[in-house]
């Protein structure tokens, strides 16, 4: 029971869907399951923040080394959470002014706004934003041409880069444009062809579209793998090593 | 030359340190300055029901404008911004104890909003609001289509909610399995179809195209026709090196390095676009720390007069 | 001076990427651009609507990516407002509903004779990622009974008529990741034929090629992208030109070129310093 009804409930749910993409008079069964699992999804948030308390409340219990940066995390994870839920300084829908609990619960001005606008965004982005600086360190420290394939990956890499801003013209904006109304010549397309930027239009629509293409050919290949060996029970890892 | 090392980065953070204290000593920045508009709601017989105000940020260089005032707590928001900014750009010195209490803050504050997140957005509206529509009509969602009827299907939703969150529990936390299941198994079918349909299927019909492309005026476009060809040769080339099961000598061999050979273009290529991505994210958070923080703006905008007023503020207004 | 570089400290390389990003921005070196051949079938996409046509608008990135998208963002806010287009906001990323009230803000500031529920709505986000997308494809009433201000869907004018999203004459996506561009294609564009154009992150954008054109219309890849579009769209309606917001994407390529540059640089110095490394027989 344990792990035959999953292995049910997995299959019956992923043929409902797939039979609701081909028979019109199945697509609500598929609609309802979907919203049934954005309702899900939903409630993962709240399973996500409950295991990081518990995480966190045991570390501060246990006083295991860095304990205090678990309090910090508990005290964000608490202030916020009762900010959001009790809708701290929303001001009401104006349609339904005599609800107090029909404001938007980000409205601009909220409290759940200000920890979001003033907390959230510069931590999230900076995060984000120190990427630059490892990716000229690693370019720096591991970037080799030490052989024909890493040469054309950095050969292009400089194409790219160079043709994505305005070096482009100034390195190769001597060559001749096309012009508009003119059939072009192949000599002609050539030369407007070497200029970076067109250069960087070529690779990305011929080299890296070939190249995409073949991952994305394969990638769909793995998961339709994946998916049917789910749907057919062959793959249980989903339920664990089943000791609890 | 450890110790120069050290010297230098000494020099430059009390550079740093002195343009900051300048900066402050000659104040005017680290404000935020907003309108207030009133908003005002009449009921029926037309006397004020409900009042509030409403704040709107006015860009730095407006805040002399009239109407505008200093907001507290947003000006205190920015500060906390500013700092918790350099407190994480701070780990590239070192790890250090502002950028973990940094990341703490972000960990604990982002698992809660989401939280709040899925609650306003679909555990009350679409769970709750089902199961007792008119209920949640009455504080949290008013505008609740008002014939909607009680949905006792949706119990089955919540009961699969409560067993997910049963994995909290300290006993019988395998409950949780039959809900990822069902994501699990909803998951495997909606991508089963969208990528075989989208991935597959699609990619292979737009791989067969013409070789022999024409040009408007009728006449063969050759560069178009190469660019067809390369696309198409590269396409199989690494489609054969993705293919393990066969041996990668002789012909299979030759055309599996081309394969190589194209999807290296693709990585250099995904490279460039990456260090885009990375550069234009840092530009950002930096006019954010110079502009709204900083203050180091002329109203002109010009190359010259931005490089000016770093000299003296005003300079080149 | 070998030695030194061969063991250069990888934060002097942070602080020379900090200088060579934070001087253009305080010097303000901008530089014109001229829209390439993709961005103008993405411009035309959107120009070529007749008024009044309804434009999904599915924001689907976070502060994380704000750097790259918002640009694109509130340019292809302020070109659908200057076609008078119906605009319906949405977003499949938690943190992104902060980003439609800033593209509303420009509305409401910029353009205040469009109106609230009339123009332009925002319908907020829903969690389930492309669980949601099946479902507004079909039925975007049983998912959004109100928008994302509580208001009944049923009570807003320019949702008569649309029970779904295949009411829309096109799809525009910001995207910075999974899920996003991808799965609009995967779930809507491609199945139900529907005419789509994307913003993309740069690591995002060289992997949707594949679906141009067939799937996708076009894309903007990356801030470069997104400058460029600006441009056509201040080229189309010179009025734009005046709003300072309305250049952030080419007020931001200043700072791409030097740190491009210093990239292109420094990996060449690093090659130069591994060839010398390896005529010396420096097996370090």
């Amino acid at each position: 029971m344990k792990r035959t009804a999953p292995l049910l409930i997995a299959a019956t749910v992923g043929f409902i869907i797939i039979v609701s993409s081909f028979i019109p008079y199945t697509e609500s069964w598929g609609e309802d399951s979907m919203i049934w699992f954005d309702i899900l999804a939903a409630v993962a948030f709240v399973l996500g923040g409950g295991n990081l308390l518990k995480m966190n409340l045991k570390k501060v219990s246990d006083r295991r080394p860095g304990w205090a940066y678990s309090a910090i995390i508990i005290a964000a994870f608490l202030i916020t959470l009762t900010l959001g839920l009790l809708k701290v300084g929303t001001h009401p829908n104006e349609v339904f002014w005599n609800k107090p609990w029909s404001g938007d619960y980000i409205g601009e001005g909220s409290a759940l706004w200000w920890i979001y606008e003033y907390l959230i965004y510069p931590l999230t982005s900076t995060m984000f934003a120190m990427l630059a600086f490892y990716i000229a360190s690693a370019a720096f420290r591991a970037f080799r041409a030490k052989n024909m394939e890493a040469s054309l990956l950095l050969g292009t890499a400089f194409i790219v880069l160079l043709g994505r801003t305005y070096a482009a013209i100034i390195l190769t904006g001597w060559l001749p444009e096309l012009a508009h109304d003119a059939e072009p010549s192949f000599f002609g397309q050539l030369w407007n062809g070497l200029r970076l930027e067109k250069l960087t239009e070529t690779i990305m629509g011929v080299f890296n579209l070939a190249g995409s293409r073949a991952i994305n050919i394969g990638i769909a290949l793995g998961i339709a793998s994946t998916s049917l060996k789910v749907l057919l029970g062959v793959d249980r890892s989903y339920l664990g090593t089943g000791e609890d | 030359m450890n110790n120069r090392a050290n010297a230098a980065w000494a020099i430059i953070f009390v550079i740093a340190a002195i343009f900051l204290g300048w900066r402050i000593a000659t104040g005017n920045f680290g404000r935020i300055y907003v309108e207030r508009q009133q908003v005002t709601v009449h009921a029926e017989d037309g006397s004020v029901a409900a009042s509030w105000e409403t704040h709107t940020k006015v860009p730095p260089r407006d805040h002399l404008g009239e109407g505008v005032s200093l907001s507290i707590p947003r000006t205190i928001g920015l500060w906390a911004g500013a700092i918790l900014t350099l407190c994480i750009f701070s780990f590239l010195y070192g790890d250090n104890p502002f950028y973990k209490t940094a990341e703490s803050i972000v960990v604990g504050a982002s698992a809660a909003y989401l939280m709040v997140i899925g609650f306003w957005t679909q555990i009350i509206p679409n769970l709750i609001g089902n199961i007792v529509p008119d209920w949640t009509r009455t504080w949290a969602t008013p505008g609740l289509d008002p014939e909607a009827k009680a949905d006792y299907v949706y119990l089955l939703p919540l009961l699969l909610s409560i067993m997910l969150l049963w994995r909290l529990a300290p006993v019988g936390g395998w409950i949780s399995r039959w809900p990822l299941a069902f994501f699990i198994g909803a998951t495997a079918g909606f991508r089963l179809i969208g990528f075989m349909e989208a991935d597959f299927v699609a990619q292979i019909r737009a791989t067969i195209i013409p070789i022999w492309v024409r040009n408007p005026a009728g006449g063969v476009d050759i560069w178009a026709s190469i660019g067809a060809l390369t696309m198409i040769v590269g396409v199989i080339s690494c489609l054969i090196y993705f293919f393990f099961s066969l041996e990668h000598k002789g012909l299979v061999g030759k055309t599996a390095r081309l394969g190589i050979w194209f999807l290296m273009i693709t990585f250099g290529a995904g490279f460039g676009y990456t260090v885009m991505g990375r550069i234009a994210l840092l530009s950002q958070r930096l006019e954010f720390l110079f502009y709204e923080w900083l203050w180091l703006d002329s109203p002109t905008a010009d190359a010259v007069s931005g490089a000016a007023s770093l000299i003296m503020p005003g300079l080149g207004a | 001076m070998y030695e030194f570089l061969k063991t250069l400290d990888r934060r002097w390389v942070f602080l020379l990427m900090f200088l060579a990003v934070a001087t253009p921005i305080l010097l303000k070196v901008t530089f014109p651009e001229k829209p390439s051949a993709m961005v103008m079938d993405v411009f035309q996409a959107i120009e070529g609507l007749p008024e009044g046509s309804k434009v999904l608008m599915a924001w689907d990135f976070d502060p994380a990516s704000r750097g790259e998208l918002e640009p694109m963002a509130s340019a292809f806010t302020r070109h659908c407002a200057e076609k008078k287009l119906k605009m319906y906001y949405m977003a499949l990323w938690p943190l992104a509903v902060p980003m439609i009230q800033d593209s509303i803000r420009i509305l409401e500031r910029e353009y205040p004779h469009l109106e609230y529920g009339r123009d332009y709505m925002n319908l907020g986000y829903k969690p389930g990622n492309e669980g949601v997308i099946k479902v507004v494809i079909t039925n975007i009433r049983k998912l959004y009974t109100t928008d994302h201000y509580g208001t009944g869907v049923e009570t807003i004018p320019m949702m008569s008529g649309v029970t779904s999203v295949q009411a829309m004459d096109l799809i525009i996506n910001v995207s910075a990741g999974d899920p996003g561009t991808k799965q609009w294609v995967q779930y809507v564009a491609t199945p139900f034929n529907k005419r789509m154009v994307a913003g993309a992150t740069g690591v995002q954008a060289p992997q949707l090629y594949p679906y141009i054109p067939a799937q996708l219309v076009g894309i903007l890849g990356a801030i470069k992208a997104a400058a460029e579009y600006e441009q056509a769209v201040i080229d189309g309606y010179p009025h734009l030109a005046k709003i300072a917001t309305a250049k952030e994407g080419l007020r931001r390529m200043g700072p791409q070129l030097v740190g491009h540059v210093l990239v292109v640089l420094l990996v060449i110095l690093a090659n130069v310093i591994y060839f010398i490394g390896r005529r010396r027989g420096d097996t370090r």
